[in-house]
């Protein structure tokens, strides 16, 4: 194992000190591993909790900041946050009109914030929910945890930020976050596979000209393992089951999002941004707004993902609106 | 003369499945890497070694005191989906002993029953779908039909043991339904249950503990 590390089991809190030297606007609990923003809580404001197991930077405490999250909790590397940091993050971003919980849909995510959101009640906190499920790779959810929450999570931090900066109440708050998640879809492939630090092997093997097919983002293996082809073939294998599950077309086009998973360059990024726009456009799916880089990462893992979300006038006037945190800043 | 499960043989208990868990840290993390993120041994180490040093410290004087510290350490330290599963195993065991000194066989059974109901609600497994459930469930069942054939506590516990191994060997052919490793398919078959394994060492834990004496 090759890391800028000192001791594995000191990786989450030694970053937390870095954003906290980095980012004065923010304000960091150490103690609870959760990042605030800086004015947090905003009187009167929908307050917005995510969190998740760490190692998917900037996902999700570089999105903490002016009109997106309000606070994010972070937990051991891939594992989830637990119920007291998520209750202490809910209480510390209570503005008076309730708190909406971004939640992944992964069953340790799920069962940490749902016990966070059953203690919040005791204390008179409204919490709604919004759990992200929009990767295709997982087809069979009668037999499976459902659908896991990836690429369009990021989206939906954005999206719903900015709703929720707008001043509009928490149902609809959380109905703009519930809608981005329906109308979004995401698929992801790895290159290589990601060292867990405290592990200190790679957590699966993929020879060199081997690829995983199905990915979620905590270095698990996906649905197929596959020969590596060229990017023109592997931004099919991407595209095409998105684009069979959903109806793409019409409306005000979509925002196409092409993640790296950690380890792509960026060059690789906008190739196979162009690869997927190619696709779209002979599919007769117009692009309205478009995201490239890694934003949702798994470690070292080289790999991208693709998702796309069928926007309308609403969504795209929220994607506008100013955000201003660590990884994503634009309008101010 | 009947058992007498009290809070000296509970610390015991757990000072024993932590052990465990220590011992077999890597074999749980190795397991969860084939067919889920590979931090079980990891977590449930990092969670027990606080458990055991909460315990050293508050001294907790009854039974549902011990348990009910137990259960929310492990809540607050071991993340995932094996901190709100054991926890909430924990957290109901409290409830159904109730504020007493020490428990009788039954009462012992009763709990890890409550315990069992707790993990089934969390995390909403059925038998067969790969998962803690999957080893925990014949082990409190063969715990009960012992004790109701008239066994000792001990002899009960060993029954539960043998049975819990045989749920967690029974997990390797099958696909997994919950969790991580659902994400898998049919490529999880063949894998061993991570968390199967370290619920039995919870029950081989008890076994070599609170029946002694």
């Amino acid at each position: 194992m090759k890391k800028l590390i000192n001791d594995p089991a000191n990786v989450v809190s030694e970053a937390l000190r870095g954003v906290a030297a980095a980012h004065p606007e923010l304000r960091v609990d150490h103690h609870n591993k959760i990042i605030y923003r800086g004015d947090a809580p905003v009187r009167g404001k929908v307050g917005l909790v995510s969190g998740g197991g760490s190692g998917h930077e900037p996902l999700h405490g570089g999105f903490v900041g002016l009109g997106m999250l309000d606070a994010a909790c972070a937990g051991e590397v891939f594992t989830s946050p637990v119920p007291d940091q998520m209750l202490e993050a809910t209480k510390g971003v209570d503005g008076g009109a309730g708190v909406l919980h971004i939640v992944k849909n992964y069953t340790g995510d799920v069962m940490n914030f749902e016990m966070a959101a059953e203690l919040a009640a005791t204390e008179g906190i409204n919490v709604t929910a919004v759990t992200t499920n929009d990767d295709v790779a997982v087809q069979d959810s009668l037999y499976t945890a459902g659908r896991r929450g990836v690429g369009v999570t990021v989206l939906v931090e954005k999206i719903a930020g900015a709703a929720a900066e707008q001043g509009r109440p928490l149902a609809e708050v959380a109905g703009v976050a519930r809608r981005v998640n329906e109308q979004g879809r995401s698929m992801g492939v790895a290159l290589t596979s990601c060292t867990v630090p405290a592990a200190g092997k790679p957590t699966f093997d993929l020879a060199e000209d081997e690829m995983e097919v199905g990915i979620g983002i905590h270095g698990e293996p996906g649905r197929r393992r596959v020969p590596l082809v060229a990017a023109r073939k592997i931004a099919e294998l991407l595209v095409d089951p998105i684009l069979g599950d959903l109806d793409f077309s019409g409306g005000a086009g979509v925002i196409a999002f092409v993640n790296g998973m950690g380890g792509t360059p960026l060059i690789e990024l906008y190739l196979m941004y162009a690869e997927v726009v190619a696709i779209l456009d002979k599919a007769g799916v117009s692009v309205a707004r478009s995201l490239v880089g890694s934003y949702i990462t798994s470690l070292e893992m080289a790999g991208c993902s693709v998702t796309l979300v069928k926007a309308d006038e609403d969504l795209l006037g929220l994607w506008d609106a100013p955000v201003r945190t660590p990884a994503l800043r634009w309008g101010i | 003369m009947g058992a007498n499960v009290d809070v000296a043989a509970l610390t015991a208990w757990i000072g024993a499945f932590a052990e465990l868990v220590a011992r077999n840290k890597d074999l749980l993390t190795r397991l969860d890497a084939a067919i889920g993120d590979g931090d079980h041994g990891i977590n449930m180490d990092r969670g027990m070694s606080a458990v055991v040093a909460t315990l050293d410290e508050e001294k907790p004087s009854s039974v549902a005191a011990l348990l009910k510290l137990t259960g929310m350490k492990l809540v607050s330290t071991v993340g995932g989906a094996s901190g709100p599963l054991y926890g909430t195993l924990f957290l109901r065991m409290a409830a159904a002993a109730g504020d007493v000194a020490s428990l009788d066989a039954d009462g012992f059974a009763k709990a890890l029953r409550a315990g069992l109901g707790g993990v089934v609600a969390r995390g909403k497994a059925e038998a067969g779908d790969k998962t803690m459930v999957d080893a925990l469930a014949p082990a409190v069942e063969a715990l009960d039909a012992e004790l109701a054939g008239g066994a000792p506590l001990g002899a009960a516990l060993g029954a539960a043991v043998t049975a819990a191994e045989g749920g967690r060997d029974a997990t390797i052919p099958m696909p997994a339904r919950k969790g991580r490793a659902s994400y898998l398919g049919e490529r999880s078959v063949g894998h061993q249950d991570p968390g199967a394994t370290s619920v039995t060492l919870l029950v081989a834990a008890a076994a070599s503990t609170v029946a002694i004496g």
